[in-house]
């Protein structure tokens, strides 16, 4: 119909050209009018076009992406982009992860100032079938896949099952990545017995299955991973030597602000100890077993203002090695109040002995105070506290700067 | 005697066959939901024929509702999982689902609802969306179900669930959708009744929860409790605040029931506000049981505070 409009406006024209003078103001007159009508019309379609738009802005942008309208059940959930309109791309976000250190360490000191991680994920629906994972971490020290994984979610026989590289299911802080934990370092039972930072995390299969009953929450994991983590923890010199993780979870609502959450753990090995020259000539092994509990008060009316978190988790490491076994020992316990809406405080206590040499043992003592100026960023302060084994006494002053972007990742749990 | 023993054989068939599809006609559906305004809704639709629990309490931020375990044995039992959508439940509902264990209520499965999908949405952002604006919502505001015309569609969309589910049971669910629909037509023309003398009333609001609210009600929302969608309240905003409420002689403050009332309340007594514990969710207050009661007590609440602080 535009065009239509279009098209006649300069037939018109030239048709004014030819006549007399007399009829000249006439003509003229009728075509100002028809350009009003013209121009009164097109304001009309203008109008209803802006009214058409502002209510096609309902389900799933109609007219801004059409492809968003097939996929908005996925995308509402998974949050993919539907302004881009790229609706199979993954949700993609990135967190960095800024610390800094000040005062003395002689033991175990880590830099001033560093860019100490950014974990890149990249999570999204493979098929009706399976759902995929990846995180990848750029360190100071180089790039990491962090894990990178696919689960099966929807299996016969109630199984959950994962395959690729994954953070083992040994306890609780393991499977958790450095932007999720409450504090700006790992505790020293993680750091000494479960392979530090990177903690159990390797490449292989996990079979999870709930454990039906009428009391609580009940899920049993078996995992197998190639057999190369956490920091000569375990090592693998030939292809049997795989690592076996086992874990039991149980979980009970004492009431609808309240919860227990509670695991025990079990995880064996090759370790290095044995290995010469490439070779591993002594066979030795190391067995963990692991306890854990965590206790979460969140009143649900209040729960963005007020919660309490107390956990612990305990590590007896079983360690063969050239000299006889060793058998080490360790725990933290920690427990982390929010005070308001943005603001948490914490305090931890860490002992552990060391795994090599049981009869060496570090403890520590923290105190930690987060602020959260949105979902997505936040920044902390934690005084550490650190009385080593062997050497000096640490007394450090950490902080940290996290931040966020991209697709609004899950709330941790 | 051969035929007569399979003659026998195809009456305990044909016997045993009646009693599974006896028992498959008997046995409810489980439904769950993601909020009590939509369990309400679906328990209207489904009546006896189906079970229905909510995840999370109407007095309860659906925003921030905690993973628990416990939602995992809901849901890997669930023969249909309804969400409200527009990421609404993004920081939670999607962890549940991919340990539930449950192919039926997997994204694009048959018991997959996404509510939103037909719904009137409104503050759909346009042009380019950042987290500068604060936690937006893309693709909406997701407390559509405040507007009476989007609770009728939801009912309609869990009525087309039910009946893709069990084809045999339409002529269960439709007088009860076609009742559930008129008493909700009835009731709204009661509430705009109500609300019409009123039409154009200024109000602010802590969170954007009332958009649908006040769109269908005729209130002008002027201002926010929050400066930006998810960021807590800051001395300087509620100046503004303040100075915005006396110009444009706004006299009503509603807040949801789980957001701190220290601030509104501060800014109800520097500008003569009445501050509304207004819940947008069914099961927000004691006396707001089902979805027609949220929006019966939420108008009078409303209608009262008005009278009183206009004197009309």
């Amino acid at each position: 119909m535009l065009a239509v409009l279009l098209f006649r406006s300069p037939f018109l024209f030239a048709q004014a050209g030819a006549p007399q003078a007399a009829d000249l103001a006439s003509i003229r007159a009728q075509i100002d009018a028809m350009r009003a009508d013209y121009e009164k019309k097109i304001q009309d379609l203008q109008k209803q076009l802006d009214d058409i738009q502002s209510r096609q802005s309902t389900p799933a942008q109609a007219a801004a992406a059409p492809e968003a309208l097939a996929q908005a059940p996925t995308s509402s959930v998974t949050g993919s982009s539907v302004n881009s309109g790229k609706v199979f791309n993954p949700d993609i976000s990135v967190i960095g992860d800024f610390l800094g250190a000040a005062g003395s360490n002689e033991v175990n000191p880590s830099p001033a100032l560093e860019m100490h991680e950014t974990e890149v994920a990249f999570q999204a629906v493979v098929d009706p079938y399976a759902r995929a994972d990846f995180f990848i971490s750029f360190g100071e020290e180089g790039v990491n896949l962090e894990e990178g994984y696919v689960t099966f979610p929807a299996l016969p026989g109630g199984l959950l099952v994962k395959v690729g590289k994954m953070r083992a299911a040994f306890g609780k802080v393991n499977m958790l990545h450095n932007h999720v934990i409450p504090w700006t370092d790992r505790p020293l039972v993680t750091t000494n017995l479960v392979g530090g930072e990177d903690g159990i995390d390797d490449a292989g299969f996990s079979v999870a299955r709930l454990i039906p009953n009428k009391l609580i929450f009940l899920e049993a994991t078996g995992q197998v991973f190639h057999g190369t983590s956490g920091d000569g923890l375990y090592t693998s010199s030939e292809r049997s030597d795989l690592t076996y993780v086992g874990h039991l979870r149980g979980y009970k609502d004492i009431t609808d602000n309240t919860n227990l959450d509670f695991g025990f753990s079990i995880s064996h090995g090759h370790n290095a100890s044995g290995v010469v020259n490439g070779e591993d000539i002594g066979r030795f092994t190391t067995r963990l077993y692991g306890g854990d509990a965590t206790i979460r008060w969140k009143p649900l009316q209040r729960s963005v203002y007020h919660s309490f978190i107390g956990r612990s988790e305990f590590v007896w490491s079983n360690r063969n090695q050239p000299n006889g076994t060793q058998d080490a020992k360790g725990f933290f316990v920690s427990a982390d109040y929010q005070l308001a809406r943005r603001w948490y405080m914490g305090g931890r206590y860490d002992h552990s002995d060391r795994p090599d040499v049981a009869s060496v043992t570090d403890s520590g003592q923290s105190l930690i105070l987060s602020y959260f100026p949105s979902e997505f960023s936040q920044i902390r302060g934690q005084y550490r506290r650190t009385d080593y084994g062997v050497g000096p006494t640490a007394n450090e002053f950490l902080f940290q700067f996290q931040f966020a972007i991209g697709a609004h990742g899950a709330h941790p749990f | 005697m051969k035929i007569k023993n399979v003659f026998n054989v195809m009456a305990v068939m044909a016997l045993m066959f009646s009693f599974s599809t006896f028992a498959v006609a008997q046995s409810k559906l489980n439904v769950i939901a993601t909020t009590e305004d939509l369990a309400s809704i679906a328990a209207e639709v489904g009546g006896d024929h189906i079970t229905v629990e909510s995840i999370a309490k109407g007095y309860q931020d659906p925003h921030f509702v905690e993973a628990k375990p416990s939602f995992i044995l809901k849901l890997q039992k669930a023969d249909i999982l309804i969400l409200v959508g527009r990421e609404l439940e993004i920081g939670w509902l999607p962890v549940l689902i991919n340990q539930s264990r449950n192919a039926k209520i997997q994204p694009g499965a048959p018991g997959y609802l996404d509510a939103s999908l037909q719904a009137r949405i409104l503050d759909v952002p346009s042009g380019q969306v950042t987290r500068a604006e604060g936690d937006v919502h893309p693709l909406g505001n997701p407390h559509y179900w405040m507007d009476p015309e989007n609770g009728k569609i939801i009912a309609k969309e869990i009525f087309d669930t039910l009946v893709k589910m069990r084809p045999n049971e339409r002529s269960y669910y439709e007088p009860r959708l076609n009742d559930f629909v008129s008493k909700v037509s009835a009731a709204e023309k009661r509430w705009l009744d109500m609300m019409a003398p009123y039409k154009g009333t200024k109000v602010v609001t802590y969170h954007r929860s009332f958009s649908n609210f006040a769109d269908r009600f005729g209130l002008n929302v002027v201002g926010y409790v929050e400066p930006k969608p998810g960021i807590p309240p800051t001395p300087q905003h509620n100046l503004d605040l303040i100075n915005q409420m006396k110009k444009d002689n706004v006299k009503i403050v509603l807040v949801e029931p789980y957001f701190d009332v220290k601030t509104p309340n501060a800014i109800g007594r520097d500008t003569g506000a009445e501050v509304l514990i207004m819940p947008p969710s069914v099961g927000g207050t004691k006396d707001v049981a089902d979805y027609i009661k949220l929006f019966d007590s939420n108008i009078n609440m409303l209608v009262t505070a008005i009278k009183k602080t206009s004197g009309k």
